[in-house]
């Protein structure tokens, strides 16, 4: 064919609108949501049929749950679909910070918003870059401001089994269950480059009564000498595990959260240790062009990220992580890797006139938690996060030495030089979860993870083993109406349980708790 | 009875809530919460062949609608919700015209090009470098792609053209090239200094009628990409195919294989931020390409505003 002939449409048949499936915006989800309520009232009314196992004290609920199995259900349905007939409503109209400025949709860095995909850690890696002429901020609009606002209101059902409370003959248990309307704390995330190979994230964040801090304050050099196995970053940052907390999808208040990157022994005074939440220090970064070979070390002041250094002046940790990724043909591209956390914290504190002086941290011990990590694909609609754990913590940590100024209760009386009671042993424990993702399309993914924590030596003899044991079991679904680069919206909807051994408040017994919610995430 | 211990019966109850759930949603697939234009169907069962890789359209549905169909629309049209806010436009893949071929100008490329530039990305453009997907994933893009233009059932790809082996880069390679450069009024649009700034580079439009900007060779440094690939082949690729649904046509009809390097040569040598074998050439003769004495006959007159159908990216 000669140069300038013209080719294209004109002889051709393409696909047109015609073609395309018919169905409405909302096709299919009632009964999605109907039997996943359904899932849930029975799962609900299960547990109430096991009052022996759990303790629990039948109340009126659990008799008409008996009596009348499928009124929850039913109750539960109506709920969900109200929900659904309401969210029909609602708009998002405004501009998801990345997404605006490359025109892509919220799907190809996100597998399930807010949770990244290969492409998005790599961009994430890469220091919110695409690695293109796209990247340096003269290509974006003036009018472009890289802010983004997320917010969840949502409705859940509280239940906790043993709760404290006063009675006729002196204090005991009770189960609490509450319901309603609620709203989840607000973040203001900003990030994006400030320079070709310059980039920033800023995240001030309020808790649900508006009380703000900075979850995350950093500035990062990326692909420093032209390698980028060279990125440094300075600030306050997520320590880098490819498993993130703060990308989970689950939400609700007995699953939002990791127990692993938290887990604290019971009567343990080591807060330090805590892989979730967000550390001042400084990281270096390194990772292969396509990001399959993933490398970090990280130094931060052991306060658990509170500014002013309000624990002791030099104590420090450190974080290291890799992974690889490598391809497993059809089933996708895999990842494993590990990390390990290792530091020193103060366990006493000088005080004035009996009151701790922050920033007179002393007596520094160690602690360690560290892990294996792994994200695999089985196909593209299938995959499985695997994290593990091994924690330990020095023995005075352990004896309940270690955060005096948060004043956590039995932790009150270690404010000078102690002695370990006989026999006091470092505490550790082994952990694991296990959470799957179903993506039935980029706008509807189902998931559930399980979790384990058992302690494997208690720090004080005597202890019983099995005390401050952890089972978590959370599953739910997200849907997102609409798929645009233009703001994130998800109809969210999880159950979850925890249950953790001899804690609860008078009889030292096992304490479990559920929260069933249903609520709209949104960003813009 | 002997009843389950609280955690037995949970391990044992979620699996089957799950599965209850799974089960469920299976038998309503057609009705699966699937919203707005969604994918094409039926889906043409068109495979493609990169390497020992086979790529197959159905299994691209899923990935095309996560990462492609923003810009490129769920009919592969070009007219993703994203497309009005581009520049350049997205590629429309009902047309089959591409730009980044290795085939003739007018044929469509092959399955190898096709999969080249989603692991490469389109620099200025906001086609990203999408080079964390498996050669497998890739090559079932490449597949679905295919699906979207009859022109793949009724046509093969074009014949890849021969690239010859590189000649050594001389003083003389580039001045011959500079010479090529202002015969085949290259500058008209690229400028005298390939800049991009050339008295037709205002009016340039692409097939879809959008305003189309020349390629600045004097911007950007060692990392400085061309649309089509960053080597000395992909340029020679580049004019020796043309930019199909662009002003920049094929020169293949109007130079020798050997011209065609003396012309990469001296476009390197625009680069003048770019450290290369022919800069360093320039340099070592002292920064001045000296005058070409024209040993061959007159060149024939070549059409820039050549152009096939399609535009964008």
């Amino acid at each position: 064919m000669p140069p300038g002939t013209v080719v294209g449409p004109s002889s051709v048949r393409s696909r047109t609108e015609e073609d395309l499936p018919r169905g409405g915006l909302w096709k299919g989800f009632p009964s999605t949501c109907f039997v996943f309520a359904l899932a849930i009232a029975l799962w609900e009314c299960s547990l109430k049929n096991l009052p022996q196992e759990f303790g629990m004290r039948m109340g009126t609920q659990s008799r008409i749950c008996g009596k009348l199995p499928w009124l929850q259900s039913v109750a539960t349905a109506v709920l969900v679909v109200v929900f659904l007939v309401l969210s029909a409503s609602q708009s998002a109209n405004a501009l998801p910070a990345f997404a605006r400025k490359y025109g892509l949709r919220c799907s190809a860095c996100h597998e399930s918003w807010p949770m990244l995909n290969y492409f998005g850690q790599k961009f994430k890696d890469n220091g919110y870059q695409l690695m293109n002429d796209r990247d340096a901020p003269i290509w974006q609009n003036a009018s472009y401001w890289p802010i983004t606002l997320r917010i969840t209101p949502f409705w859940s059902r509280e239940s906790t089994n043993k709760v404290a409370v006063d009675t006729t003959t002196g204090t005991g248990e009770t189960r609490l269950t509450t319901t309603g309307f609620n709203l989840s704390g607000l973040d203001i995330l900003t990030g994006g480059t400030l320079e070709k190979n310059i980039s920033f994230l800023l995240v001030p964040s309020a808790d649900e009564f508006g009380s703000f801090h900075f979850e995350s304050a950093n500035v990062r050099f990326d692909n420093l000498f032209h390698s980028p196995w060279l990125n440094v970053k300075t600030g306050k940052f997520e320590l880098d595990s490819f498993i993130s907390e703060k990308r989970t999808l689950t939400l609700s208040a007995s699953g939002g959260e990791y127990q692993l990157f938290h887990f604290i022994p019971v009567n343990d005074g080591n807060i330090f240790g805590q892989l979730g939440d967000n550390q001042l220090g400084a990281e270096w970064m390194g990772h292969s062009a396509d990001d399959r070979t993933r490398l970090s070390a990280a130094v931060f002041s052991s306060t658990d990220g509170n500014v002013d250094l309000p624990y002791g002046q030099n104590s420090y940790s450190w974080f290291f992580a890799g992974s690889q990724a490598f391809g497993a043909g059809r089933l996708g591209v895999q990842r494993v890797g590990g990390y390990a956390l290792v530091g020193i914290a103060p366990t006493t504190y000088l005080t004035s006139a009996g009151v701790p002086i922050p920033g007179s941290g002393i007596g520094n011990k160690s602690f360690s938690r560290y892990g294996f990590e792994g994200l695999f694909y089985l196909g593209s609609h299938l995959d499985f996060q695997v994290f593990t754990q091994h924690g330990s913590d020095n023995a005075f940590f352990g004896a309940c030495y270690g955060d005096i100024i948060d004043g956590a209760t039995p932790c009150t009386a270690n404010n000078t030089t102690g002695t370990l009671p006989p026999g006091t042993v470092n505490p550790t424990w082994n952990g694991a979860f296990v959470e799957t993702h179903y993506v039935w399309n980029p706008q509807f993914t189902i998931f559930q993870r399980s979790e384990w924590v058992r302690m494997s030596q208690q720090a004080i003899p005597g202890t019983p083993s099995n005390l401050g044991d952890i089972d978590n079991y959370v599953f739910g679904y997200r849907y997102n109406p609409f798929m645009t680069s233009r703001a994130g919206f998800a109809f969210h909807n999880e159950y979850a349980w925890i249950r953790q051994r001899g804690t609860s408040p008078v009889t030292g017994t096992d304490l479990s708790s559920s929260s069933l919610m249903l609520g709209f995430d949104f960003d813009f | 009875m002997k009843t389950l211990k609280t955690s037995q019966f949970h391990i044992l109850f979620l699996p089957l809530v799950l599965a209850a759930f799974f089960v469920a949603q299976g038998a309503a697939q057609d009705s699966a919460p699937d919203v707005g234009p969604s994918q094409p169907h039926p889906l043409e069962p068109m495979e493609s062949h990169v390497d020992n890789v086979v790529g197959h359209a159905k299994d691209a549905k899923m990935p095309y609608r996560r990462y492609c169909a923003g810009c490129h629309g769920d009919l592969g049209d070009g007219n993703g919700e994203n497309a009005v806010w581009l520049d350049p436009k997205p590629r429309d893949f009902t047309t089959a015209t591409f730009k980044c071929r290795s085939t003739p100008t007018g044929t469509l490329p092959t399955d190898q090009d096709l999969f080249n530039t989603i692991g490469r990305g389109l620099t200025n453009s906001n086609m990203p470098i999408w080079s964390t997907f498996s050669s497998q994933q890739r090559s079932d893009l490449v597949a679905y792609i295919k699906t979207f233009s009859p022109r793949w059932e009724k046509e093969k790809p074009g014949e890849a053209i021969k690239i010859p082996a590189e000649p050594p880069v001389t003083i003389e390679s580039i001045s011959h090239g500079k010479a090529l450069f202002t015969k085949l009024e290259c500058w008209k649009c690229h400028g005298p200094h390939g800049n991009g700034d050339g008295p037709s580079a205002a009016t340039l439009t692409d097939s879809k009628d959008q305003p189309i900007r020349p390629y600045n060779f004097a911007a950007g440094g060692d990392d400085s990409r061309f649309k089509c690939g960053s080597t000395n082949s992909d340029l020679y690729k580049i004019f020796m195919t043309g930019l199909d649904g662009t002003p920049m046509p094929s020169f293949a009809d109007v130079i020798q294989p050997n011209d065609a390097w003396d012309l990469v040569h001296f476009l390197r040598v625009l680069q003048v931020n770019r450290h290369s074998k022919e800069n360093n050439v320039l340099k070592a003769a002292g920064g001045k390409i000296p005058p070409y004495v024209e040993k061959q006959a007159e060149l024939p007159a070549v059409q820039p505003e050549n152009r096939a159908a399609g535009g964008g990216n």
